[in-house]
């Protein structure tokens, strides 16, 4: 095995450089991208390696930067388009949801669009308004689109290619919280299919499921619980949609409940939708209800609230409390 | 300027003050010169700023001075008769050219064939003339599809999209891929490619057509952007869009830019065959505005008479741009009576034609909900196409 240690901001670079290099059609697009190496420096060093033909600062309006990538597939282009910060993705939404997602289906299989949009997304970096929230769900609601979230480096590398390799359009949402630590990355190992789901760790008791920065806090409660002979298996979604539900299932058949966990507020999100879907498909299985834990149904607070708006493993562990309480 | 009054009221139109409030909308200035090569009356009386585009002419030789008149005339006549099909209820809606047929003609035949053209919804004639079967936008407009054609085999005629002014970055991304595979300003005209897209008056306010020219000046993109000023959008004047002629703005993009006068399908042709040719040879993008006119409905849901003058729709009825080139063939004696008649039968056999067609056309599959909203495998849209079907079995059996 050919492992190495990386963040995972230099696994994703270093998969976007594999990705560049595999295909000559690939071309990474966005707001300094280049020189600066894009502002969490996941492009560091690809513009001087492949040059600005191949990795692009754009003017800054993300509806171009999207648009432009559309036009771009037409003529057999698969763009990488970053945005900056999650709350920035808003100006491209019309390009994303009403032409992106629908094009594929209005040339009924004569074009194909192999656009990945990159989203650094998600709270614990203290940041401004704008800069950390978690705007998945409304682009899981829109059909047309796949969306993966990785959370660990390993994954970064993997998926990133995956993602570009995909024919159709991916919205990959990067933990930003997640950009730092290192992890393992085997290069070699053939990687998990991009839409599923991984047992990040097994457990007996109770399932908790969640995608990117949240599985470490998951994977923290689940080692309070264990001190408290609670054993918790841990999900790490990885494919926001579709979702792969089969190892959800078996996990549920096995520990009989079930916490869906996400930054984003809990209204109408993901975890409403797993939690929906659990209770049409294993509601034997259950022992519990399906709870939420998320972020409060208001707009993302100022930083220094949130670590109280951001589910923390305490959180977690009181919906497991909870549910086997039931 | 009054103070405001907040005082409750009805918004309806008795009690609508904007006008005082914002100061009344000025015309648009009508200042700006237009490119026009025909006079009104049919005369070759080319404007001053005519002269760099006359040696444009010279490619159009007497078979295509007549292919122009046959195509507006043709296409006059079969939009008229897929708004009867809509009428009669074989349509859900139907969307109008008629007045904007020598813009489309004209700049329809001034691509060549490599070129790839980004419409917006109207521009029936681009498609015709680029070999798209008009009874594709009838599919369409019945509700038997979202798309309707391939451009790749329809003269690279790109799909119709409603969304106001998003084709415009889809063009310009297009044309940005065009640079990069040196496909532009290789030093053949016949080889190198631009892009040409279409959108409308109301479409310059939208943020995705100013995007587009920002991208088109920067990357320097070989495409060339055809604004269709019809005067309105829906029921909203141009003046409401823009208080400076629209071709002005185009300047402050960085964008080479050409006002002419859509009405006169020589000039319409020539200003974007030079516009084309310029930015294929990699001299940049290019922005043109004609200036022309809906003499019909926005589309057959609308109704013009409630937000418009007689008088302006005599005046610019006066101005047929389908008459006006009819007098300049005959002054020039290009054509006789017995072929204008003969263009007048192709054209209604070629209604004829579209209307049996239409009546003919099928229902749609149901695997048209499901089988390419992705292009790979997706187990989602997969388990609901089979469930809908089990369903729909399960009804056969009860019976
Ligand atoms: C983004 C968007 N907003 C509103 C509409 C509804 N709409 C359809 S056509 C139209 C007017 C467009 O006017 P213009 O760009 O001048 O083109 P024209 O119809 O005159 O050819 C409007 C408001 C739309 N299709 N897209
Ligand atoms: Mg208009």
């Amino acid at each position: 095995m050919t492992a190495t240690t990386w963040t995972m901001a230099k696994a994703l670079n270093q998969g976007l450089a594999k990705a560049l290099e595999d295909d000559d059609r690939v071309l990474l697009m966005g707001e300094d991208i280049g020189a600066l190496g894009g502002v969490f420096r996941v492009t560091e060093g690809l513009a001087a390696r492949f040059g600005e033909n191949r990795v692009m600062d754009t003017p800054l309006a993300e509806s171009g930067i999207v648009g432009t990538a559309i036009g771009l597939a037409m003529r057999g282009y698969r763009s990488v388009c970053e945005i900056q910060f999650d709350g920035f993705i808003y100006p491209a939404f019309d390009q994303i949801t009403s032409q992106l997602a629908k094009l594929t289906a209005r040339h009924e299989g004569s074009a194909r669009f192999p656009i990945v949009i990159r989203v650094p997304y998600g709270g614990h970096i203290g940041a401004v308004e704008h800069h950390q929230e978690s705007p998945e769900a409304y682009f899981a609601h829109t059909p047309g689109l796949r969306l993966v979230s990785p959370s660990t480096p390993n994954d970064a590398y993997w998926m990133i290619q995956q993602a570009i390799a995909s024919d159709d359009p991916v919205m990959f949402f990067e933990p930003k919280s997640r950009y730092w630590p290192k992890g393992q990355v085997d290069l070699e190992a053939p990687a998990t299919p991009l839409h599923t789901t991984r047992v990040a760790r097994g457990g007996t008791d109770a399932t908790v499921i969640g995608h990117g920065a949240m599985v470490s806090v998951l994977l923290q409660a689940a080692e309070v619980a264990a001190t408290e002979g609670t054993s918790l298996e841990v999900l790490d979604l990885r494919s926001l949609s579709p979702i792969d539900y089969g190892p959800i299932l078996r996990s549920v058949e096995k520990t009989g409940r079930l916490i869906v966990a996400q930054e984003a507020p809990g209204f109408a999100s993901l975890g409403s939708e797993i939690a929906a879907t659990v209770a049409e498909r294993a509601f034997y299985a259950l022992q519990a209800p399906v709870l939420r834990v998320s972020g409060f149904d208001t707009p993302f607070p100022p930083a220094k609230l949130e670590s109280v708006y951001l589910p923390d493993a305490d959180r977690v562990l009181d919906a497991v409390d909870r549910a086997l309480d039931y | 300027m009054p103070e405001p009054d907040f005082a409750p009221q009805r918004l309806g139109r008795a009690h609508d003050d904007t006008k005082d409030r914002m100061g009344t909308v000025p015309e648009t200035p009508d200042d700006a010169v237009s490119v026009q090569i025909i006079s009104p009356e049919g005369r070759y009386e080319p404007n001053a700023a005519a002269e760099e585009f006359l040696p444009y002419l010279e490619r159009v030789d007497e078979d295509l001075l007549r292919r122009f008149y046959r195509d507006m005339v043709v296409i006059r006549r079969a939009d008229a008769e897929a708004g009867h099909l809509q009428r009669q209820g074989q349509l859900a809606l139907w969307v109008p050219s008629h007045g904007q047929e020598a813009a489309q003609v004209g700049s329809g035949h001034a691509a060549r064939p490599q070129d790839s053209i980004f419409p917006a919804y109207r521009e029936h004639a681009v498609g015709m003339i680029r070999g798209l079967d008009l009874l594709d936008i009838i599919r369409m407009l019945r509700g038997l599809t979202h798309g309707g054609w391939v451009p790749e085999e329809v003269g690279n005629f790109h799909l119709y999209t409603l969304v106001i002014g998003s084709q415009t970055l889809h063009a310009t991304g297009y044309a940005m891929g065009i640079a990069l595979d040196g496909k532009s300003g290789t030093g053949s005209p016949e080889e190198a490619e631009a892009a040409l897209v279409y959108f409308g008056d109301g479409a310059t306010s939208q943020g995705d057509t100013n995007e587009a020219m920002i991208w088109a000046a920067s990357y320097q993109t070989p495409q060339v952007f055809f604004l269709q000023n019809n005067h309105w959008a829906i029921s909203v004047p141009v003046s409401r869009q823009s208080r400076t002629p629209l071709v002005d703005r185009a300047a402050g993009f960085g964008l080479r830019s050409t006002r002419v006068d859509g009405n006169d399908v020589l000039a319409s042709y020539a200003v974007t065959a030079k516009q084309l040719d310029d930015a294929r040879a990699g001299r940049g993008p290019g922005f043109i505005e004609a200036i022309t006119y809906r003499i019909g409905a926005h589309t057959t849901s609308d109704d013009p008479t409630r937000y418009r003058e007689a008088e302006e729709l005599a005046y610019w009825e006066a101005r047929d741009p389908i008459l006006r080139y009819r007098h300049h063939l005959e002054q020039r004696d290009l054509a006789d009576g017995d072929w204008f008649r003969s263009v007048d039968q192709e054209a209604m056999d070629l209604a004829a034609d579209l209307r049996r067609r239409t009546l003919a056309l099928g229902t749609v599959d149901v695997g048209l909900i499901f089988d390419n909203v992705y292009a790979e495998d997706h187990p989602v849209v997969r388990e609901q196409k089979q469930w809908l079907a089990a369903y729909e079995a399960g009804f056969g059996e009860a019976r």
